[in-house]
């Protein structure tokens, strides 16, 4: 394969990951509002288009449309580098995350999957953390002390929560032996899902998935009801939707990244016996993996609209006397499975 | 810093967030399934009961006839002034009738307070509630808008007869 071949492969997977997300991520907001209503025993949206299908489409023309108000008190370059950043971020990290075994079009091979790196996770942690940055500038350079109060939140959560979720992928770097995401999926044949393999591994990040994108019950950097919104209080417009997007989308990122470390990936357990054809082999697991990730940020949704929020001393009690002894208890227990059973 | 005593400490497995995480979960999708409380409003209309308080009306006989007297009882007691009455004489057995009755549904309140002092059951609130104006003209409601067959307000009747 040339390298003009690669480029366009790659271009062209680009372009439908990142309308994909940007598709997905409009769906969860409206999602997200029709489950919190069902939840309350309401109805959500149902009103533009048939049962609000086009709500998301409302939503941002609506902000679209809004005045992009910046404080006096603004540091104003910081005040728009801090969206760019957030969605900057987000968008990337999903580069590395496979969503389907190799196929072969015009007789090339192409894997599903953006960047296929030696170094993936490490590239998904390393950014992620850079997420922080967007938070943090966004509460300091607001100018309001709201948004300080978020953004100083959101980096001591944040610092806490990495490193409990750094030490639960270690458990599963330690039974694939690699760092690439292709070699996770391939690690975890059959039912040797690492979410069965290591449960408490499978929670610790869970929960730090839940602190690193800010989603309730960890969502203190932007707590409604004490912060006005937190960092994005002086947000308005399409820099606000930048943030939110860019919210929306680290719970993507969030979700594949679980599902690729430990629910499996893109594999549907066994489908490789059951005598398939190379393209349907394809189209199933691309689909599996799309039902995984929407059964998770399902489960985002539905943890958001019933758990409360945690107080700032509970979070990082939980953070470093709770999540990361058991991070680290993670590891060993995947160990001694290594040494025992010498998978 | 002084701590305070629990009226009651948690249990272990309380502490352990998991179980009560999954009580709580399971808790919320079973409202998921639960019947909606919200109505799709104007495709699905809300009914009221009888003690419904909803636009004030005049209750018209079924031969076509009010049963107000002009008494005005009703326009004194209205704290906010919106109903205005003006008698006149008849030839028939009630002797008065008003020849003008009008409520001005921008000031009405709904108390009730009309309804209540009436002596001759003659102007009763109904379950009415979609009230919309363009123009403040035509929230002044006279006498073509506010007599209603006596059959469509049986039920508020009967209510303000067993609880009057």
């Amino acid at each position: 394969m040339n390298i003009w071949m690669i480029l366009l492969f790659s271009l062209v997977k680009i372009f439908i990951i990142v309308n994909v997300m940007l598709i997905t991520v409009s769906y969860l907001v409206y999602f997200e509002r029709r489950v919190s209503a069902w939840a309350q025993n309401r109805l959500g949206p149902n009103r533009v288009g048939w049962e609000g299908v086009l709500q998301p489409f409302a939503d941002v023309l609506k902000l679209l449309l809004k005045e992009d108000i910046v404080p006096d008190a603004a540091n104003k370059p910081i005040h728009t580098l801090a969206p760019i950043i957030a969605l900057f971020v987000a968008f990337t990290t999903y580069a590395v995350i496979p969503f389907g075994p190799s196929i072969s079009i015009f007789g090339y091979t192409v894997p599903l999957v953006v960047a296929d790196i030696n170094i993936g996770i490490l590239y998904v942690l390393a950014l992620t953390s850079l997420g922080v940055y967007a938070i943090t500038l966004a509460g300091w350079s607001s100018g309001s002390k709201y948004s300080l109060f978020g953004g100083i939140r959101s980096s001591a959560q944040m610092i806490s929560y990495e490193i409990s979720m750094g030490f639960s992928v270690g458990g599963v770097l330690l039974l694939a032996g690699s760092l690439r995401p292709e070699a996770i999926v391939e690690a975890q044949q059959g039912w040797m899902w690492n979410a069965i393999l290591q449960p408490i591994g499978f929670i610790t990040f869970l929960v730090s998935a839940f602190a690193e994108t800010n989603r309730l019950p960890f969502d203190l950097p932007e707590a409604e009801p004490e912060l006005v919104g937190g960092y994005h209080t002086e947000y308005s417009s399409m820099k606000f939707a930048g943030f939110f997007l860019a919210e929306y989308a680290n719970m993507i990122v969030a979700s594949a990244m679980i599902v690729t470390l430990y629910l499996g990936g893109w594999r549907f357990p066994y489908l490789e016996n059951f005598g398939l054809s190379a393209g349907w082999f394809a189209i199933i697991s691309v689909i599996t993996f799309f039902v995984k990730v929407a059964a998770l940020l399902f489960f985002f949704i539905w943890v958001r609209w019933s758990l409360p929020r945690f107080r700032y001393d509970q979070l990082m009690n939980l953070g470093w006397k709770v999540m990361f002894p058991l991070s680290l208890l993670n590891i060993i227990w995947v160990a001694a499975l290594i040494m025992i059973f010498k998978i | 810093m002084a701590v305070k005593k629990r009226e009651k400490d948690l249990t272990l497995l309380e502490k352990m967030y998991i179980p009560e995480i999954v009580k709580g979960l399971s808790l919320t999708m079973k409202n998921m399934f639960k019947p909606k409380f919200t109505m799709k409003y104007p495709e699905e209309k809300f009914i009221p009961p009888a003690s419904y308080r909803g636009r004030p009306v005049l209750v018209m006989e079924e031969n076509g006839e009010e049963r107000c007297v002009a008494c005005g009882l009703c326009s004194r007691v209205c704290p906010a002034l919106a109903i205005e009455v003006q008698a006149a004489e008849t030839e028939r057995e009630k002797e008065r009738y008003p020849v003008k009755f009008e409520i001005n549904m921008l000031r009405c309140i709904f108390c009730g307070f009309c309804e209540e002092v009436c002596p001759e059951e003659a102007i009763v609130m109904s379950k009415d509630y979609e009230l919309a104006f363009s123009h403040r003209e035509d929230a002044i409601y006279g006498k073509d808008k506010l007599l209603t067959p006596v059959i469509q307000l049986k039920d508020r009747i009967e209510f303000l007869r067993s609880y009057k």
